[in-house]
């Protein structure tokens, strides 16, 4: 994975290079692209990471069947090399715009909707050894972060820990952030906004002294992209904390060991420090939570049944038992039930002697 | 009959009348054609133009056939129905002399009484009266009918019917003066129906019929001119229904002082004129086409349509076989053996049947342990056992050289005279045998041009070289079809059903005898042996046609390519032109360069292939 903007750019005209050179040569220009696709990808067991194969595919210009992907694919890189000399950073839907013309004397579009231009985006990730924020193109942003951290983005300071109540909203690219001082002991990673809230209300992250951050639902690159660096560059544990479901699991999973849509960025993003905090299937015994269990859907058991048998899961211990112990538990648990023992108890009492006594799963 | 008495043999007789021939053809129109007035008109135009080519074959000339069909008046025939809505008779009130009929029986037309506004016709039949009252409506514009039979109404429902003139007219040798009233005016008489050779008509009920019809729908007589080398003679005729001949009521004979030989027949008749699939232009332009030494003017209701000939040349004549033992039907066969000329059984087997050697009578004979006596003096349970020997010998084919085949190039000739296509194949399969007869199967194909695109391959179906216009779905050739693979040949085709595409399917069944499916004479009876045979014609023609088909669609395809190639060439250029600086108009040059290399070899497809990973 490449760092410098200058790189960035030279891998792009280098794209352009090798075709213009296929073209003096009368042949058939070609793209390598290596193939994103559930067959392509392997666990390395070294770095704990879901990582991408070295299968690839070729995609030619004058094929009936490839030519319109071929140009998509260099025009996206026509476009970032564009972004990146004029240092604008556009989003996946207005890139579609951009993208999107009529070819000459014709009733074609060169892009007829934005999945075609987003998976020209993702290919050109690919071949551009870039990820989409090194070149200039973001997602929407999804996510809140608060703490004793102070940072500088696009030249301005900011102080997380001096944003009333809606914290610092984290960008979809992170990237040129500079931490200029953290002053904290771990990150808290929470799937619901909403418990984001409650643990900003009660100013957990100056009791604890630690950083509270979420996205909602899956994390969003940006929020992994800043997990990450937080946990690597400060050496920060990240603790995660989920609703009680499969899905729930698969949050932490992806945190900590990668996805296969982003394998190739893979060590760009996953957190081998992060740990699972709760809500764990002895939280609900211990704080008597069985009678807020939602029962099981058809859904639930037959993703449980695929997860538990992921590579990362499948030999350790403490998950397996968590997996037995849900499953004989029939039912679900949101975080949120937890305010049934007491407004504040999941800040002054749940978190805190969580971690007090590490009682979290790796 | 009704108070339990017995019945005498005298009052038995009484009940037992002879069957006249009008009312065997009222209740037969289905086995002869008429069944509906659409159909009539053609049935009348397809008796005349299959007597004026059978006739030119034999005397070898060059057919010239003009057509003529003129609407005279329009009428009504108000049909009677029951109280489900069925028909059970009708009334005809126009014309000639009113006419009730109900259930095939004609009522006795008594008197006609008028008022001012109201006309009363009374009909009788056996004891019952009824009263048909005709009221004009609309100040007299429209008329109301109502037919009562004592107190009760009757309900009836309006047919509008056309009275037609049709005129066909022939350069053959025409009919010589004293012949004309056997030929014209009897029906089933004529020299096809017991003889085994490849022709036209068959049944011998033809022209007759038509005139027949022409008579009972119309009244009036047929008009007949007949010119020979020697003479030209114009009658008029009726035919006599009760005694099946011929009643002439005017004659008039003259030395021929032309060169000119021929026939024109002329027949008033009612009926009803469309033009489309099932019509009689189609039926002349298929006729055409299966005869393209043939030049046909037609000239319909609706304008004059000239169908020119392609060919000078004459077509092979058919010649008369004796019939197989294989394929005689015992019917038949009973008949043969009683007006047999043969002195013994085993002359008759040898002389009244095709492939049967001295030996093979020999053998039949010993199989059937039959004396050797005369044929006639064959006792009835003896027939059905020489007829059952007669099958376990084993024989020789009949021969097949008797069939008289348009062959590959006078199918190409009149397909490509009438069908607005871009190709065009043949195929003339040799001739094979069902059930003892000699059958050949002829196919053409047309493809592109004119023909649509996007629907079912059109059928032309022709036995003999007549065009068959209805049930087609009954027919052989609907099944040899349905049967092909016409994938095979670049056309789509679901399962078990008709090939779509740019297609014209002509598929010629010649032989001594055609085995209809029903007397409606419209569709071939599907025996294993000639499925096989059409489908094998099919094929053979479809592979021919493969190869232009797939010549083509590489052709477009390849097109197709570039066109596509030659869009996104500029967009290329431009992105490329932005990510490296490079001049985009080179890039366009060279690009189109490749693609411009690639339209002429297989290059580029073959990286095609070579790049699925």
């Amino acid at each position: 994975m490449i760092e410098k903007k200058s790189e960035t750019k030279n891998n792009l005209k280098k794209i352009g290079s090798d075709v213009v050179k296929d073209i003096e040569k009368g042949a058939n220009p070609t793209l390598e692209i290596p193939i994103r696709s559930l067959a392509n990808i392997k666990f390395d067991e070294k770095n704990k990471m879901i990582m991408m194969g070295s299968s690839t595919s070729q995609r030619f210009f004058f094929n009936a069947g490839h030519v319109r992907k071929f140009v998509q694919t260099i025009e996206a890189a026509a476009l970032a090399k564009e972004l990146i000399d004029v240092n604008k950073h556009l989003s996946l839907r207005e890139a579609f715009y951009r993208m999107k013309r009529t070819l000459p004397d014709s009733q074609i579009n060169l892009v007829d909707e934005q999945v075609e231009s987003n998976q020209a985006i993702e290919d050109l990730e690919l071949i551009s050894d870039a990820s989409r924020e090194q070149l200039h193109i973001n997602a929407n942003k999804m996510g809140s972060v608060a703490g004793k951290v102070v940072i500088e983005d696009k030249e301005d300071t900011i102080d997380w820990s001096k944003l009333g109540s809606g914290g610092w909203a984290i960008p979809s690219n992170v990237e040129d952030i500079i931490f200029k001082r953290v002053n904290a002991k771990f990150i808290i990673y929470m799937e619901k906004a909403a418990e984001w809230e409650r643990l900003h209300e009660d100013r957990v992250w100056d009791k604890l002294n630690c950083i509270i951050m979420s996205s909602q639902g899956q994390a969003t690159r940006g929020v992994r992209r800043l997990l990450q660096r937080l946990s690597t560059e400060h050496k920060l544990p990240v603790f995660v904390l989920t609703d009680l479901d499969i899905w729930g699991f698969y949050i932490y999973s992806v945190l900590k060991y990668g996805s296969i849509s982003l394998s190739h960025i893979s060590e760009k993003l996953v957190i081998p420090d992060a740990k699972f905090l709760g809500l764990t299937v002895d939280d609900v015994i211990k704080y008597d939570l069985k009678k807020h269990l939602i029962k099981f859907e058809d859904i639930d058991i037959k993703r449980m049944k695929q997860v538990e048998q992921y590579p990362w899961f499948k030999d350790n211990k403490d998950w397996q038992r968590q997996f037995k112990m849900l499953k004989e538990l029939k039912g679900k648990a949101e975080l949120a039930a937890l305010s049934s023992k007491g407004i504040t108890f999941i800040s002054e009492k749940y978190i805190p002697e969580k971690i007090k006594n590490k009682e979290w799963l790796d | 009959m009704t108070d339990g008495k017995l019945i005498n043999a005298e009052e038995m007789a009484k009940a037992m009348r002879e069957v006249s021939i009008a009312e065997f053809f009222e209740k037969n129109r289905h086995l002869l054609g008429y069944e509906n007035p659409t159909k009539a008109m053609i049935t009348i135009i397809k008796e005349a133009v299959d007597n004026s080519l059978d006739a030119a074959d034999e005397a070898g000339i060059l057919p010239t056939l003009k057509i003529s069909v003129k609407e005279l008046e329009a009428r009504t025939i108000y049909n009677i129905l029951d109280s489900n809505g069925y028909e059970i008779g009708e009334v005809i009130l126009e014309g000639r002399k009113p006419i009730l009929k109900i259930k095939d029986r004609y009522a006795k037309y008594e008197e006609t009484k008028k008022s001012e506004n109201k006309t009363e016709y009374i009909f009788s039949a056996g004891q019952k009266i009824y009263n048909v009252t005709e009221t004009k409506v609309n100040n007299g514009e429209d008329k109301q009918i109502e037919l009562f039979s004592g107190a009760d109404k009757l309900k009836i429902s309006k047919t509008p019917l056309g009275r037609f003139r049709i005129i066909a007219e022939d350069n053959g040798p025409g009919v010589i003066a004293k012949n004309v009233s056997l030929a014209f005016g009897k029906l089933l008489y004529g020299s096809k129906f017991h003889r085994l050779r490849q022709s036209r008509g068959t049944q011998g009920i033809g022209i007759s019929g038509a005139i027949l019809y022409s008579q009972l729908t119309t009244g009036k007589p047929a008009k007949i001119i007949s010119t020979t080398e020697k003479e030209t003679a114009e009658m008029e005729m009726r035919i006599d229904v009760s005694k099946n001949q011929a009643h002439i009521i005017s004659q008039k004979i003259e030395k021929n002082k032309e060169e000119k030989t021929g026939l024109r027949i002329e027949l008033d008749a009612e009926g009803r004129y469309i033009e489309g699939k099932q019509s009689i232009p189609e039926f002349l332009k298929q006729t055409a086409i299966s005869n393209p030494h043939a030049k046909i003017t037609y000239d319909g209701p609706n304008g004059k349509v000239a169908f020119e000939r392609g060919t000078e040349k004459l077509p092979a004549r058919s010649h008369e076989i004796k019939p197989h033992p294989y394929g005689v039907e015992l019917g038949i066969f009973t008949r043969m053996l009683a007006s047999s000329k043969s002195k013994n059984l085993k002359s008759f087997l040898q002389n009244d049947f095709s492939r049967v050697g001295p030996k093979n009578a020999n053998e039949i004979l010993k199989i059937s342990k039959l004396e050797n006596i005369k044929p006639e003096k064959l006792p009835h349970e003896d027939i059905e056992k020489l007829h059952r020997a007669m099958q376990m010998v084993k024989l020789p084919s009949p021969p097949t050289d008797v069939l008289s085949l348009m062959a590959e190039d006078l199918i190409l000739k009149g397909l490509r005279k009438e069908i607005e296509a871009e190709h065009f194949v043949a195929v003339s399969r040799p001739p094979a045998v069902y059930r003892g007869m000699p059958f050949a199967i002829e196919v053409g194909l047309a493809y592109g041009g004119k023909l649509a695109n996007d629907q079912t391959a059109l059928i032309m179906r022709f036995a003999n070289k007549v065009p068959l216009l209805y049930h087609q779905s009954d027919c052989a050739t609907s099944q040899a079809i349905e049967e092909v693979d016409w994938k095979r040949y670049g056309f789509s085709q679901s399962s078990g059903s008709f090939p779509q595409g740019p297609l014209l399917i002509f598929i010629h069944f010649a032989s001594v005898w055609v085995p209809y499916t029903s007397e409606g004479k419209q569709a071939i009876a599907n025996y294993p042996e000639i499925v096989k045979e059409i489908k094998l014609a099919l094929q053979d023609a479809g592979r021919k046609l493969y190869l232009y088909v797939n010549e083509k669609m590489r052709g477009q395809h390849q097109k197709m390519r570039h066109e596509l190639f030659e869009k996104y060439i500029p967009e290329l250029a431009e992105s490329l032109e932005k990510l490296t600086d490079e001049k985009k108009e080179k890039i366009i040059a060279q690009l189109e360069k490749i693609n411009k290399k690639g339209e002429r070899s297989e290059k580029v497809d073959r990286e095609e292939v070579g790049d699925k990973k």
